[in-house]
């Protein structure tokens, strides 16, 4: 606890010392959290469901961005230069195309590896969910090679408001248009409707549920198709800003997964708070602050996080107690 | 389904039977069985270390090139390497093996080896003088310099310090929390030895270059004169001969302590939680002790061979501590048989000599002899993919490993023989879980 006093100390000093770069830094932080929100909602949803770490979802996430930088470039050759309504067609068609590979490849995964240790220890899921890692990122090698891939800058990068030295531009605002309406459908789909019931219903007690007359495996390969669908969108907004290459999944859905266990691993808004906290955890690390540790320290940084979460309130901050933690 | 496959087993040893007849072995195994039982159970691990130990003899008379599918039979330089990779998955398999405690950050340990020979033994400290018993060092030489056996002893100590800090903690958590803990650990540490090469101006690690020459074994002058011990490994004429003995005798030494101990009150604790946690509570082990122990003694063996290497390698990088190691580890005491110390030597030999050259010779052998000229392919660049796709196989087809422990089969066995309908199918939170036993916390009410 001293420590979050001590860091939220540190951030009203760097608050009043330079307000314009804190809130750049801000909706930097707010921009990252929104893609690491998709990504971290991935491993919610699965570990809500089956109480496995799919380790593979990060690499899950990054063949599918390789795989749309592929269209984007090759496919639809969307650049600079395309009109207006070619590129929003071609995102929008980059983003179905997207979503439906991510859910394909996952739901993939969830049939040729985990289906078959239903009733298997734990443990053995989890190895088998760290050999699916592996396997899917040397797809992503084998297919793609070593090379980072990017796209042309679709979206402006320009500013879309700036108040006085505080900026916004449409790619910070891009970004979380497109998460919000997904994170607003996520939520109505498993609070409303019936196939949400079903997965809440799995996520409580798989064996009732099948006595309900729940279709269990079918729930469960819903729910790989919804995260695999999230982390497809999820990687082409990351493209629009970053580049990307076979081993960007692995760390990147470390961090997502730290952000979900952050907000209480198995709960979709604990999901999306913890995401943006760890945005800006990295934004105010990476930011030109007095004191900020850089970003070679932000592994270490977000992973302490990690620890000291599962260590003190392995239940996150807004899940409930769970016996692996307690 | 239990009938059937006793029948099953019950024809496969009639066949066997007959087949030992046929080829007139039976003579040779009733003459087997009439040695003494210390001779039967010893005589397969002496042959074993025999074979081994006079490698770097008969190397030079095997074939070398075009083998079929290996290509060449590796150098005594990798087999160095070899053994101590083996000899960290020995140490794994303590945490992993016996304890069933998953550890996905087992590299940490190694790090910690590594750099603790690289403090205590070499010149990486220019502001302090101090030799004690090093050798192949001048003696006006800045920096801690400190006879390696030592510093083996101190690294293994220090790392399993670090794994009791590292085990405090987190060994409350249970099975994928656990995972994860350790996961973050071994990222943070090579992170840590990455970047701490300015703390407040203090070069500690040297970043990215890491630290390097470190010293190299040895036992001085007096000893070489006196009975003819090599004085420094690095700068004798057999300096890979002499590594492969020390890393052998290493791995041996490794090998009986983790034999002795998994028949120790310790180790019989150890399997019982492995077994069942909650029951082993209940019946009096206390699990926080032993389970800190299991990491102590596991970051011991981890840390003594971190030392060694680096001692080898002359140095210790932070590029040599990837996530990677950790799973490639991880991936020898899944294939060899978690918990059976033959299992885990011989799948650990195999999967190190694969990393070593293994994977690359294999491609070259493929590539010369099975694929055209025009469909090269690159068979080392996907080391890590084809681990990948043996833990899924093994945890699929074969959980319980290549040479299962007695044990753990039989654990294994008497679950299947229970039937599916016994097990949940899911396994499910709340009630059915075995709750936090140590702590005896309340919330065990299924999530809502």
């Amino acid at each position: 606890l001293g420590f979050v006093a001590l860091f939220i100390a540190w951030l009203a000093y760097n608050l009043v010392n330079d307000p314009t770069d804190f809130f750049n830094i801000f909706l930097i932080g707010l921009t990252q959290g929104s893609v690491y929100a998709l990504i971290a909602l991935g491993y919610t949803l699965v570990y809500g469901i089956l109480q496995l770490i799919n380790f593979a979802h990060g690499d899950v996430f990054a063949l599918t961005g390789l795989f749309s930088s592929t269209l984007i470039v090759s496919t639809f050759s969307l650049d600079e230069t395309s009109s207006a309504l070619v590129i929003v067609a071609g995102l929008l068609a980059t983003f179905l195309i997207a979503m439906t590979f991510g859910a394909i490849v996952n739901s993939t995964i969830e049939f040729v590896a985990y289906r078959r240790l239903r009733s298997a220890p734990r443990l053995a899921v989890l190895i088998t969910a760290v050999g699916m890692s592996f396997i899917v990122q040397n797809i992503s090698l084998a297919v793609f090679d070593v090379n980072f891939r990017s796209v042309p800058s679709l979206i402006s990068s320009a500013d879309v408001l700036s108040i006085g030295g505080v900026h916004y531009s449409w790619q910070s605002l891009f970004v979380v248009l497109v998460t919000t309406p997904v994170l607003v459908l996520l939520t109505w789909l498993v609070r409303s409707t019936r196939q949400g019931k079903a997965m809440r219903a799995t996520a409580q007690d798989p064996e009732a549920s099948a006595m309900m007359g729940i279709n269990v495996n079918r729930t469960i390969t819903f729910t790989f198709v919804l995260a695999g669908g999230l982390a497809g969108i999820g990687a082409v907004l990351f493209l629009v800003e970053f580049n990307i290459r076979y081993d960007t999944g692995f760390e990147l859905g470390l961090i997502a997964f730290t952000a979900a266990v952050l907000g209480g691993i198995g709960n979709l808004s604990g999901a999306v708070l913890g995401a943006i906290l760890i945005g800006m955890v990295q934004a105010f690390n990476e930011g030109p602050f007095l004191w900020a540790p850089g970003s070679d320290w932000t592994r270490s940084i977000v992973f302490g996080i990690l620890i000291a979460i599962l260590v003190f309130r392995p239940e996150g901050l807004l899940g409930e107690r769970t016996p692996e933690g307690a | 389904v239990a009938r059937r496959r006793d029948r099953a087993r019950a024809s496969v040893r009639t066949y066997r039977a007959g087949l030992v007849r046929r080829i007139g072995l039976h003579e040779a195994a009733a003459q087997w069985r009439r040695l003494p039982a210390s001779v039967q159970r010893f005589s397969p691990a002496l042959g074993l270390l025999a074979l081994a130990a006079t490698y770097p003899f008969y190397l030079s008379s095997l074939p070398s090139g075009n083998v079929p599918i290996i290509y060449s039979f590796p150098s005594v330089r990798s087999a160095v390497t070899i053994l101590v990779f083996t000899t960290m998955a020995v140490g794994l398999n303590v945490v992993v093996g016996y304890c069933g405690l998953l550890d996905l950050g087992y590299v940490a340990f190694y790090a910690i080896g590594a750099y603790t020979a690289g403090w205590l033994a070499s010149g990486q400290f220019q502001q302090v003088r101090f030799h004690f018993g090093s050798v192949g060092v001048t003696h006006s030489a800045n920096g801690i310099h400190i006879s390696i056996w030592l510093v083996l002893l101190l690294a293994a100590l220090l790392t399993a310090l670090g794994g009791i800090l590292i085990g405090l903690p987190t060994l409350r958590l249970r099975g994928d929390y656990l995972a994860i803990v350790t996961l973050g650990f071994g990222e943070i540490i090579p992170q840590f030895v990455r970047n701490a090469d300015s703390l407040h101006g203090f070069d500690l690690t040297h970043g990215t270059f890491g630290i390097s020459p470190i010293d190299s074994p040895g036992f001085g002058n007096t000893l070489h004169d006196a009975i003819g011990l090599p004085a420094s490994y690095q700068q004798d004429f057999d300096a890979d001969r002499l590594f492969f003995w020390t890393a052998l005798a290493i791995l041996i030494l490794t090998i009986v302590c983790c034999i002795r101990l998994r028949d120790s009150r310790l180790g019989r604790a150890w399997i019982a939680i492995r077994e069942d946690e909650t029951a082993a509570g209940a019946m009096g082990i206390p699990l926080m002790r032993t389970k800190t122990w299991a990491y102590a003694i596991g970051a011991f063996f981890g840390g003594a061979a971190g030392a060694y290497i680096a001692s080898f390698n002359a140095g210790a990088f932070p590029s040599q501590f990837s996530f990677n190691i950790s799973v490639f580890l991880l991936c020898m005491v899944i294939l060899g048989g978690m918990g059976s110390i033959w299992g885990v030597v011989i799948a650990g030999a195999i999967l190190a000599w694969l990393n070593v050259e293994g994977l690359a010779n294999i491609g070259t052998w493929l590539n010369d002899n099975i694929f055209p000229a025009s469909r090269q392919i690159e068979v080392a660049k996907y080391q890590f993919g084809i681990y990948g796709v043996v833990i899924v196989l093994m945890m699929m087809f074969r959980p319980i490993g290549l040479i299962p422990e007695r044990r753990r089969k039989r654990e294994i066995e008497e679950a299947d023989l229970a039937g599916p309908l016994d097990e949940p199918v899911y396994e499910m939170r709340g009630a059915d879980e075995p709750g936090a036993g140590e702590r005896g916390s309340g919330g065990k009410a299924p999530r809502g």
